[in-house]
């Protein structure tokens, strides 16, 4: 028996036990986390029922109330009744959920705690309405009538059907709307913005003679006529679509009048059928990752987020190859291998540990103040004192991720590097190469899946990091992209929206954190997402290069 | 092919006996390279790796379109003063050379010399092949290319002239965009001496080309071996001395870094002047 487990234990099956325990631990955790954010983020899009009920309140008086089950637990009985529930069950515990109930211009909250034994009766009745709002956030009740300015046209049976074609000519003229606001003005506001830039500096060089002057001014008067004619055009827009409305009665009777330029969608969970319910919740998630964030960030969609986060990894990705390729190279190739090379070497592992906050700090003094300071006193002068490069912007923030990822590609390089047998570099030395031609056609193309795995752990990492960036560039609320159709098209020295610093700042920052929550999880998974996509497009062209380049061993 | 040998011409075991030099149709006669053009002339030749003197006061000639073979046991210095004709020493961290080798009348450690041009015209082939994860057509064209040579025609044709030389035309002409890590050991090394002849060097370094390939390989390499002797010059290291029998004109025996003796390979191999010598193809040690 002895024997037999010493045989065993000699055998090192223990280890490969061991080892297997901790790979199954290490999968559990990473799907179980995936699981989790996936199921609580795509489940926000869901519409779920609206419950109408009688629930009687901690004093006793009964009230109506209207709203969507948003969380459950469950509460000790004894700290209910501390607390001034009066509870009669014998329950130990009492099912307690979170209403939402919407309304928050109406009743001044979002949410309501209530507890089980305390639910008269409750049905969900199909006519009760949900109203996606672009201000105060849902609403829920019943629709009464449909009214044109200020007159009602609609009632009850033909009151949903009207609501339904007027709702669709506000939506198009909203969008309308914010196409000229944001597309047109805006063009005109950032062309002004260069002539003014423009005259400015021709009269700190002194060269603004009166031709020039003359020049400026007829264009600035023609970019002013065409934003006049827009301002028209946009006023008549608004006086349209301010035409209509809609009245309905909330939970506990009060009507309310709810203009159709505010609303986003109007539907009727109650009475959808779970094709319906399919089709609006594929809307929203497309909402999601194409629209812009509204109310704080807490509703829409993160579109300018996915977008800063994939320029600012692929810039950093642009920034950190030839960086690290250079000085993998000369750290393996050209540098004499002794106790400096050694020392450098240990430097480069060692600044993979610095805490990333340490490099925000230092790009914001270096590459913000110092370098981008520099550069707007030697080429922006015209915009002073305003900061064009002088102040945080994508370009900063890539420029500090690549930093911050450097050592990575460089240890993964000189890995590389170093594999490339002896024997090809003799053969093309041998056919009268130099050194140079040596690695730019053999060496470094032998060497790049290496370095492709390398940039993989550095975008992995740059797409992920936060705090950094809170420093060099990232903001809440983007005005403008980092890419536009407004000459130069590439704006480096804008701010940019990131997913990572999305999640802290609706998670944790944002007025209504609690309705804000699904988004986090769903903004989460697409963080992990956009990652992944990153990750699969390098390990594909990694595959690839390995595929091109392998050698005798492989 | 002249040398039509078969597998049971190669012996099992690489130097356990004396070459019977009929076999390998030789007459004897002394070392004579007066009638000879030189090609290679190397004179007091020193070199050290560090402190450890790895070459001791060389002076040999090695004559224009012939074969010398180099023999000798592990660690003699055969393959060290072969890699000093194209200076590949030179990637060697702490090597220094004393002395001189001329080739056409330089000595090719002078500083003006420029060490690309002097490895285009002296080509070499090394011990395990090693071609380019490029394909075949690139692998050919390497040397070419880092002349600035990229015409498609003129290239075109240089690949076929270089691999119809190296033997190799008929095995890979439809598949020259095929890796070429993907051909066998023994097409490899055609494929590396095709490279190498590619840029027309007129000498040939080969550092025991055939100690990777299977007996059939090495025979076609054998065979190649004697072709291109019409052409280039040829310094081929071996630790098989029936190879040097087979292929070689003329044979250096080096021990410790000393070369013991030099002469024409019948002569070497049926009487050598030299005990040492002696008692290497003997195979008394090695």
């Amino acid at each position: 028996m002895t024997n037999s487990v010493k045989t065993w234990w000699k055998s090192g099956t223990q280890w490969v036990w061991m080892s297997a325990g901790a790979v199954s631990i290490s999968m559990v955790m990473v799907f179980g986390l995936l699981l989790l954010i996936a199921i609580r983020g795509l489940g926000y899009f869901w519409p779920t029922d609206i419950a109408q009920m009688d629930y009687r309140e901690r004093d006793g008086s009964v009230v109506q109330l209207i709203g969507e089950y948003h969380d459950t637990e469950l509460v000790s009985a004894s700290r209910l009744r501390s607390a001034g529930y009066n509870i009669s069950t014998d329950d130990e515990f009492i099912t307690r959920y979170l209403l939402k109930t919407g309304n928050r211009d109406v009743t001044g909250i979002d949410f309501k705690t209530i507890i089980k034994p305390n639910i008269i009766k409750q049905d969900y009745p199909g006519k009760i309405i949900a109203v996606e709002r672009r201000e105060w956030g849902n609403f829920y009740g019943y629709l009464l009538d449909v009214k044109e300015n200020g007159k009602v046209v609609a009632t009850d049976e033909a009151a949903p059907e009207a609501l339904n074609k007027r709702l669709e000519r506000a939506t198009d003229l909203y969008d309308r709307i914010r196409e000229i606001e944001k597309d047109d003005i805006g063009g005109i506001n950032y062309k002004l913005e260069r002539l003014r830039l423009k005259q400015r500096e021709l009269e700190l060089e002194n060269d603004l003679t009166p031709e020039r002057q003359q020049g400026i001014e007829t264009e600035r008067k023609q970019y002013q006529d065409e934003y006049h004619q827009l301002q028209q055009h946009l006023s008549e827009l608004y006086k349209q679509i301010n035409r209509d409305s809609f009245t309905a009665s909330v939970a506990g009777g009060r009507t309310v009048e709810i203009p159709l330029a505010k609303v986003v969608r109007v539907y009727r969970p109650n009475a959808m059928s779970v094709m319906d319910k399919s089709g609006h919740y594929l809307a929203k998630l497309w909402e999601f990752v194409s629209d812009e964030p509204r109310e704080a960030n807490t509703e829409g969609g993160i579109f300018p987020a996915i977008f800063g986060t994939v320029m600012m990894v692929i810039i950093m990705a642009i920034l950190v190859t030839p960086l690290g390729i250079v000085a993998a190279v000369y750290l393996r190739e050209y540098a004499t291998q002794g106790p400096l090379t050694r020392l450098i070497r240990i430097a480069v592992n060692n600044l993979a540990g610095v805490p990333s906050i340490v490099y925000g700090v230092f790009g914001l003094g270096f590459f913000v103040y110092f370098l981008g300071g520099n550069i707007d006193r030697l080429f922006f002068p015209e915009a002073a004192p305003a900061p064009t490069f002088g102040t945080p912007g994508i370009l900063w923030s890539s420029l500090t991720l690549a930093i911050l990822t450097l050592p990575v590609v460089i240890v993964a390089t000189e890995e590389g590097l170093t594999r490339i047998p002896k024997s090809i570099r003799e053969g093309s030395l041998a056919l009268g190469a130099t050194k140079a031609e040596t690695l730019l056609r053999i060496v470094i193309p032998m060497a790049s899946p290496a370095l492709m795995t390398g940039m993989i752990l550095a975008v992995a990492r740059a797409a992920g990091e936060v705090a950094p960036l809170m420093l060099v560039g990232v903001v809440k609320l983007a005005p403008s992209m980092p890419l536009d159709g407004n000459f130069p098209y590439l704006h480096l020295d804008r701010k940019f929206m990131h997913l990572g610093f999305h999640i802290y700042d609706v998670g944790f920052q944002s007025p209504n954190v609690e309705a804000a929550r699904p988004l986090v999880y769903a903004t989460a998974l697409l963080l992990v997402g956009v990652i992944l996509i990153l990750n699969l497009a390098a390990i594909t062209i990694r595959n690839h290069l390995r595929e091109k380049y392998r050698t005798m061993e492989a | 092919m002249s040398n039509q040998a078969t597998l049971e011409d190669i012996p099992p075991s690489r130097m356990s006996h004396r070459v019977d030099m009929a076999t390998v149709g030789r007459t004897q006669s002394a070392l004579d390279l007066a009638s000879e053009q030189i090609s290679i002339e190397v004179s007091k030749l020193n070199l050290y790796y560090g402190e450890k003197q790895a070459l001791f006061d060389i002076g040999m000639q090695i004559p224009n379109k012939r074969v010398t073979a180099f023999i000798g046991p592990s660690g003699c210095g055969k393959s060290t003063l072969l890699r000093c004709f194209n200076r590949m020493n030179d990637l060697v961290d702490n090597c220094r050379i004393t002395g001189e080798v001329r080739i056409d009348e330089h000595n090719i450690y002078n500083k003006h010399i420029n060490v690309a041009d002097l490895r285009r015209n002296v080509g070499m082939v090394f011990q395990k092949p090693n071609p380019f994860p490029k394909s075949i057509y690139e692998n050919v064209a390497y040397g070419l290319r880092l002349q600035g040579i990229n015409d498609r025609r003129k290239l075109d044709e240089a690949i076929e002239k270089a691999l119809k030389g190296a033997a190799l035309w008929d095995e890979v002409k439809d598949r020259l965009q095929e890796n070429g890590m993907g051909l066998s050991g023994g097409q490899q090394q055609r494929l590396v001496i095709a490279r190498a002849i590619a840029v027309e060097p007129e000498i040939l370094l080969l550092d025991e080309p055939a100690s990777a390939l299977d007996p059939i390989s090495t025979l076609k390499l054998e065979e190649l071996i004697y072709e291109l002797k019409s052409s280039y010059t040829i310094v081929i290291v071996t630790h098989n001395m029936q190879q040097a029998a087979r292929v070689s004109d003329y044979t250096a025996f080096m021990y410790l870094g000393e070369l013991i003796e030099y002469g024409d390979t019948s002569t070497i191999f049926t009487n050598p002047q030299q005990k040492k010598t002696e008692d290497y193809i003997t195979g008394r040690y090695g």
